[in-house]
């Protein structure tokens, strides 16, 4: 990477298009997306069901490619029908269902990042992990292995694994999906939190127009299949963001605005559903 | 440990298994021993089985106080083990390999489904007559068996990880070689370990097959034996004597693989 | 997986895909790349069989210390044209096979009834299974002696080992299988007004449906083993005595031929299985 300004983790999609099987079944998940997430941005991507939200994870994360466009890192291509910058830890993934190694116990897990690339010794991870549990509340559960702990906690190890290695960009898909009321507020708690500590860009894929409200600096509201960007709403709310902001005129204003969208789009896609089974 | 000889006593799941055990000993002796049925009486009684285990000086020269007894103990368990073992290391290894990288599955595959249908025990001729010793043979034999039951559900336990503990590790900064050591062998550990107790009772099922047809010592070739020389105490001595093993090194391998694999314990709720 | 990095062709979208993708499963949209990789695999598959053969055919050629005394793989093939020729080979098919499915046949017959009664009654299974795991450790192949002291004749003796082979695998099995259904589906089915009658018949057979295949498959496989024994040890006639037969006469090639017959035969019957676990589940195409 070249390193002509400090790595912010800007992040320009410019027209990108993935067709899935191209040849066989044909399915244009997306077609000329483009919007940017600049420099720490808290992004949030709402948007219908397959409507190519985990493409575009995918894609920037490295784990799949795409068919057309571009998408742009700090104006350095990771992206393109081409190229396909492999994984690594500038853009984190924390995952759906949850992928701390079962195997591993909570420090273990934590510290797996450092060690593996051998940017910290063992000690100094250690310390470094114990500090960040500390600090999040979340001590005295070093040795214990993810099943024995409840999602929430498992949840909020997971980001630290993820934010240990300093990454630039940290994606989440839905990662509080399936929480109950109460234990988001925790984790909406905790997420503020470590972004206030130390900003980084956030890529967000979630379903609940609250937390997409609440934790993002703007809201990417995604069309159904093939899926384009539909509207974009800016979060001019200051942060820290605290909990009492969600009876304010301003956040009714934009989740009215959101919702709207999005409940247009989810009409088109049930439509849509409907068709296909017709 | 004396409380839990105490729950023990005082559970009714304990009695019942007695009762289920006693039930059985009672109709064997019935039908072997009291009643005179026609075919039932050719087989040994159960307290004549029991005479005979437990005497100093047993008619077939084999009981629990002889030092016969022992020896073919021993011989039967250090072939189990030889094989056991190999058939473990390799067996593992291919298994994991063949799950890491495919195009070495698919070179190695088709040899592996062609080989493995074909029973252990049919190899015995060919094995006798064309490796050095019946000893090599009869090992082969019973390493063969557990080393396809082991390949299979290493393989199995590769395919069974989750993919997404494959990309967080990638994006963790990953080199194939921690993947290899963080992911795949920890991933694969309980369908390994579910593999070797498959394994070690086909293997124990080789060997005795084994031992009986190439006439070798070890309890198989003891069981034959004692048929041939008419001890049919004898047979059923071994017969139970063959039960415990099996019984002691599949336990054995449970409680391994409950060692190594720690974090099953919270998942089942310990 | 592993060094591919790309994720490519085989990463759909999430309303199609799964989180897990054993490299056998096929579903209907995988089915056209699977066609369009399949050239290069079976390529590596028949490459493989060949380079198979030919470093057999150098092992004895160059007389490798004792895989000398193998035969060549043409000679094999010679004399598996001779005896796909002769009418016993076909009958020894026959034999084994009779066999097999007697055991096997009767094994399912009593032990699946059994395992789920034990499944069922926590109670009989109270007094049965601690028994039951003490003879399930012995070996089939011990209770030749005593299966032949017993039955009147030969083959009934072999039924006998071939069903001991099974039964114990069907069991274990299907105990497995009757424990897994949760509880939560019986007590679905309870309030919808279901009888016990009903439970048994419309949740717990489908349901540990799987595991009785799987049990087949295993015993199946397990089966063979013990047949091959019985029949070199006490049989007459069959695959497995067949090829003792070759033993006793030197004849290399033909136990080559035997062993390569009986593996075939095991294979189909396994396949056998498994297409009537296919037929019996068409809600579970991956048994």
């Amino acid at each position: 990477m070249a390193k002509g300004k400090t790595p912010q983790g800007a992040i320009s999609i410019k027209n990108v298009t993935k067709i899935y099987d191209p040849e066989g079944v044909h399915v244009v998940a997306m077609q000329d997306c483009s919007f940017d997430i600049a420099a720490r941005e808290f992004a949030i991507i709402v948007g219908p069901s397959g409507c190519g939200k985990t493409t575009l994870l995918n894609a920037i994360a490295g784990f799949d490619g795409i068919t057309s466009g571009e998408i742009f890192l700090d104006g350095e291509l990771i992206s393109s029908h081409q190229k396909q910058i492999k994984p690594n830890v500038d853009r984190m993934v924390v995952f759906q269902s949850g992928a701390l190694f079962p195997w591993k116990t909570v420090m273990e897990n934590v510290i797996y990042g450092p060690i593996v690339q051998g940017t910290m010794k063992k000690t100094e991870a250690l310390a470094r992990g114990r500090q960040m549990l500390n600090q999040v509340g979340l001590a005295g559960i070093e040795d214990k292995y993810p099943e024995e702990l409840s999602s929430g906690i498992q949840r909020r190890v997971e980001i630290l694994r993820a934010l240990i290695n300093e990454p630039r960009v940290v994606m989440l898909d839905e990662p509080f999906r399936g929480l109950d009321a109460v234990a988001k507020t925790v984790m909406h708690e905790f997420l503020v939190g470590v972004y206030c500590t130390s900003p980084r860009t956030m890529f967000f894929i979630t379903h609940d127009l609250d937390e997409a409200i609440f934790l993002g600096d703007k809201v990417v509201i995604m069309t159904t299949r093939p899926a384009r960007v539909k509207k974009i709403v800016t979060v001019d709310m200051p942060w820290p963001r605290e909990h009492h902001i969600k009876t304010s005129k301003l956040y009714l204003d934009l989740k009215g605005e959101v919702l709207e969208a999005v409940h247009e789009e989810a009409k088109k896609a049930f439509q849509a559903g409907e068709r296909e089974l017709a | 440990m004396a409380n839990r000889l105490k729950t023990a006593l005082l559970n009714p799941q304990f009695y019942r298994a007695m009762t289920g055990i006693v039930l059985f000993l009672v109709l064997w002796q019935l039908l072997t021993g009291v009643l005179d049925l026609p075919r039932f009486k050719l087989l040994p009684n159960p307290i004549s089985v029991i005479k005979e285990w437990f005497s100093f000086e047993p008619l077939s020269g084999r009981s629990l106080f002889t030092q016969e007894y022992y020896l073919d103990i021993a011989y039967s368990v250090v072939r189990v083990l030889i094989a056991f073992s190999l058939a473990t290391v390799l067996g593992v290894g291919l298994g994991l390999i063949m799950g890491w990288n495919r195009i070495f599955y698919e070179f190695t595959f088709p040899i592996v489904e062609i080989l493995r249908p074909m029973p252990p025990l049919s190899w015995i001729p060919l094995a006798v007559l064309v490796l050095p010793g019946v000893e090599v043979a009869v090992v082969y034999v019973t390493f063969i068996a557990g080393f396809f039951a082991t390949v299979l559900n290493t393989l199995l336990g590769v395919y069974s990880i989750d993919k997404k503990y494959f990309l967080a590790a990638r994006c963790l900064g990953s080199k194939p070689r921690h993947i290899f050591r963080n992911v795949v062998v920890p991933g694969a550990l309980p369908f390994i370990f579910t593999g070797l107790q498959i394994s070690m009772g086909v293997s124990w099922m080789s060997l005795v097959a084994g031992e009986i047809i190439s006439g070798q010592r070890g309890l198989g070739y003891a069981i034959y034996e004692g048929y041939s020389m008419f001890q049919y105490n004898q047979v059923v001595c071994y017969m139970f004597t063959l039960g415990i093993l099996g019984f002691i090194s599949s336990a054995g391998i449970r409680a391994v693989g409950r060692k190594l694999m720690a974090w099953e314990a919270s998942r089942r709720g310990a | 997986m592993g060094e591919n990095g790309k994720g490519g062709l085989d990463t759909l979208p999430e309303s199609v895909s799964s989180q897990h993708r054993p490299v056998a499963k096929m579903g209907y949209l995988q089915l056209k790349l699977f066609k369009r990789v399949f050239n290069l695999r079976t390529a590596r598959g028949f490459l493989s069989v060949l380079i198979f053969l030919a470093l057999w055919q150098l092992v004895v050629y160059v007389k490798v210390p004792y895989l000398q005394y193998l035969p060549y793989p043409r000679q094999v093939a010679a004399s598996g044209m001779t005896a796909v020729a002769s009418w016993q080979y076909w009958a020894d098919w026959g034999l084994s096979l009779e066999r097999i499915f007697v055991g096997f046949i009767a094994a399912q017959i009593i032990g699946i009834p059994l395992g789920l009664a034990m499944g069922i009654s926590k109670v009989f299974k109270g007094f049965s299974f601690p028994l039951f795991e003490i003879l399930r450790p012995i070996p089939p192949i011990a209770w030749i002696p005593l299966a032949i002291l017993f039955w009147p004749t030969r083959e009934l003796s072999i039924y006998f080992l071939v069903f001991i082979g099974a039964f114990f695998i069907i069991v274990i099995n299907v105990l497995q299988g009757v424990s897994n259904i949760s509880v939560s589906l019986k007590w679905a089915a309870s309030s919808l007004g279901a009888k016990p009658k009903d439970i048994f018949w419309r949740i717990l057979l489908p349901g540990s449906l799987p595991s009785i295949i799987t049990g087949m498959t295993v015993g199946m496989g397990v089966t063979w083993n013990v047949l091959i024994a019985a029949e070199m040890i006490a049989g007459q006639g069959g695959l497995g005595r067949a090829t003792w037969e070759a033993y006793t006469n030197g004849n290399i090639p033909l136990i080559v031929v035997g062993m390569v017959s009986i593996g075939l035969a095991g294979y189909l019957s396994s396949t056998l299985v498994r297409w009537f676990g296919e037929k019996a589940m068409p809600w579970n195409r991956e048994v």
